[in-house]
């Protein structure tokens, strides 16, 4: 033990500070938003004890008679039953969302890549034009949509009238509304995928195209046998965060649709940070919600990890 | 960028960083002899691609110099009767420079602890071999997938009990947490891309562990902090979630709390958000052209080698 110490210490004393602020500020929260739950714990019952001032300015503690209990399982199968809040709805529109979003994010990525990745007039330009959405913020980028998207005001509409066409009520219907959070996603989240795909595209050895170009292999066999098989350990690692961030992406669903018509929109994270903190305040609830979209991900994560082992991929 | 795309494979092999950051001059692949047909299709999908990724930009840019009146209004005009008043009010009218100033202030915060946290703990896990090396790699990847819904109520709690409710500091904390696993799994793979041998030369010439840290990777990894500091300068500018349960009072917002402030379900101010959103959008996007060229290589340096 002391050897170890002399030998490693400069290394522990480095990773120091990130253990003790992901220790005190992730891990202990984590603790405790599983073990808040088991509980009821809400606005109204968070107090573990009540102090009152007496006369003299001292102050006697009592404990709180309704101070939130352990109540077991109780929020899980409230949520699971839909007694409580509208997981499944949010499910559904959870994996509808995060489908919807990495498919394109990779399918557009990926097809502007491959263009950008030849030689030819004005590529400069093409590619700082397609970088431009990554540096909007992100709910900057929820509150451009929603403008051009607006019933009233908004230039969708205004180009569908001037067309002569009857103008979308977008927010007044479940899948409308999804679909202007996801075409706004997809605006913000095409030129990640699209510069880490160029990366992987440059680093292919462009001798193996030759030795195809030689055998007679048409362009549609390269891009199959040589393109992406070459793209694997860059895009198994941006699907894999791609999709986790995509499942927990806020500020979009958040103010775009802001789970208009009537919550029938919101996603898990959204569903889950309204019970926190809108209306009477459901801790417990949100907590619940957490635990059930962090074991999803988990779950995912490992699946998607063993899928790549048995392909031989190192990740 | 381009002032990099000369540069040769080999020297781009050698630094895989350099690699991913710059277009390169493609191989000759012999089969660049492409048809006009082909040639004006290409030229077709990427002016039709680079139209919807600037249109939004442009058109929110457009409306914020118009007045109320014409925003509000069902056809469509590019001007109308152009005016910054839009600009004038929401600088001397609304809370906008508060939010701004408390944001500038959290983000440069957030950047500067950021940066010292995961630049010394991606150093030990690039260079060292220590007991629990591998539990903390995992752990930083497993940090990405904690949805925001779980963490805000105990942070939130925590962060009463001491006090810390509707001050900066807790809008800081609360962002390193977000930043700091991704940006020390970053500047690992920035750090595995600097030869140790430079790292053993150092230590033949008699400095100690902390001293090549400092003296000798620190400088090197330059384009790497860079990067960590966009990322983490954009975390904390871009937040909303917690800023808006944080921050109590106007005057504490920041911009990603108080902005939603102009768009009520009913009468929505677009004039002010489209102004407000131009201002929010410059200074990331300053910051973005510096870094993007390093931005996505430290991403896969990391990823890729986990």
């Amino acid at each position: 033990m002391r050897k170890s110490f002399d030998k490693h210490w400069y290394a522990w004393a480095m990773v120091l500070p990130t253990v003790i602020v992901l220790g005190v500020l992730v891990f202990y929260p984590l603790v405790r938003g599983v073990l808040q739950s088991f509980t009821n714990l809400n606005e109204s019952n968070q107090r573990d004890e009540i102090c009152t001032k007496v006369l003299g300015g001292a102050e006697t503690c009592e404990p709180n008679p309704d101070a939130a209990q352990f109540v077991g399982l109780d929020n899980y199968v409230d949520i699971l039953t839909g007694a409580q809040g509208d997981f499944w709805l949010q499910f559904v529109n959870t994996l509808v969302w995060t489908v919807a979003c990495v498919a394109f994010h990779f399918g557009l990525g990926l097809g502007l890549a491959v263009m950008l990745n030849r030689e030819f007039r004005f590529r400069g330009f093409y590619r700082v034009a397609l970088i431009l959405p990554w540096a909007v913020p992100s709910f900057v980028a929820a509150f451009a949509w929603r403008f051009i998207f607006d019933e009233r005001f908004g230039v969708i509409n205004g180009a569908l009238r001037a067309i002569g066409l009857d103008p979308v009520s977008w927010f007044e219907q479940r899948w409308t509304s999804l679909f202007t959070a996801i075409v706004a996603n997809v605006w913000l989240g095409v030129p990640f995928m699209m510069v880490a795909l160029l990366g992987g595209l440059q680093s292919i050895n462009g001798d193996l195209y030759e030795a195809a170009e030689i055998d007679g292999a048409s362009s549609w066999q390269r891009f199959v046998n040589i393109t992406l098989p070459g793209l694997r350990p860059v895009s198994s690692t941006v699907i894999l965060l791609g999709t986790i961030w995509t499942f927990n992406m806020f500020p979009i669903i958040f103010f775009v649709t802001r789970g208009q018509p009537a919550g029938e929109t919101e996603i898990l994270v959204t569903g889950a940070y309204r019970a926190a903190f809108e209306g009477i305040r459901d801790y417990s609830l949100a907590a619940t919600y957490g635990v059930l979209i962090l074991s999803i991900l988990v779950v995912y994560a490992s699946v998607y990890r063993r899928m790549l082992a048995k392909q031989g991929e190192v990740f | 960028m381009s002032g990099m795309s000369a540069m040769p494979p080999a020297a781009v092999a050698a630094d895989p960083v350099e690699t991913v950051a710059t277009s390169r001059a493609p191989r000759q692949r012999r089969r660049s002899e492409r048809s006009v047909l082909a040639s004006v299709g290409l030229h077709a999908t990427l002016v039709v691609a680079t139209f919807c990724a600037l249109f939004p930009i442009a058109w929110v840019m457009l409306s914020s110099i118009k007045p109320a009146s014409e925003i509000r209004r069902s056809e469509i005009a590019l001007f109308a009767s152009p005016t910054l008043e839009n600009y004038r009010t929401l600088l001397s009218d609304t809370d906008f420079p508060y939010w701004f100033l408390n944001s500038v202030i959290v983000a440069a915060f957030t950047m500067a602890f950021g940066i010292a946290m995961s630049a010394t703990a991606g150093y030990a896990l690039s260079r060292y071999n220590f007991p629990g090396k591998r539990g903390l790699m995992w752990t930083f990847l497993l940090t990405q997938m904690f949805p925001v819904a779980i963490l805000i109520v105990p942070i939130y709690t925590i962060m009463a009990n001491l006090g810390l409710i509707d001050t900066k500091a807790s809008l800081v904390i609360a962002y390193l947490t977000v930043a700091v696993p991704f940006c020390t799994w970053m500047l690992r793979g920035y750090f595995d891309t600097i030869p140790r041998e430079l790292d053993e030369a150092a230590s033949l010439d008699g400095l100690g562990p902390f001293g090549i840290f400092w003296r000798i990777v620190l400088p090197l990894a330059r384009p790497g902090i860079a990067v960590t500091a966009f990322y983490t300068f954009l975390t904390a500018w871009a937040e909303v979630a917690y800023a808006i349960a944080f921050m109590q009072s106007s005057r504490n917002y920041t911009l990603g709390a108080g902005l939603q402030q102009f768009v009520p379900q009913f009468s929505p101010r677009w004039e002010l958000l489209t102004a407000g959103a131009v201002l929010v959008t410059l200074p990331a996007a300053i910051v973005f052209f510096f870094a993007q060229r390093h931005l996505v290589a430290g991403l896969t340096a990391g990823g890729t080698k986990g």
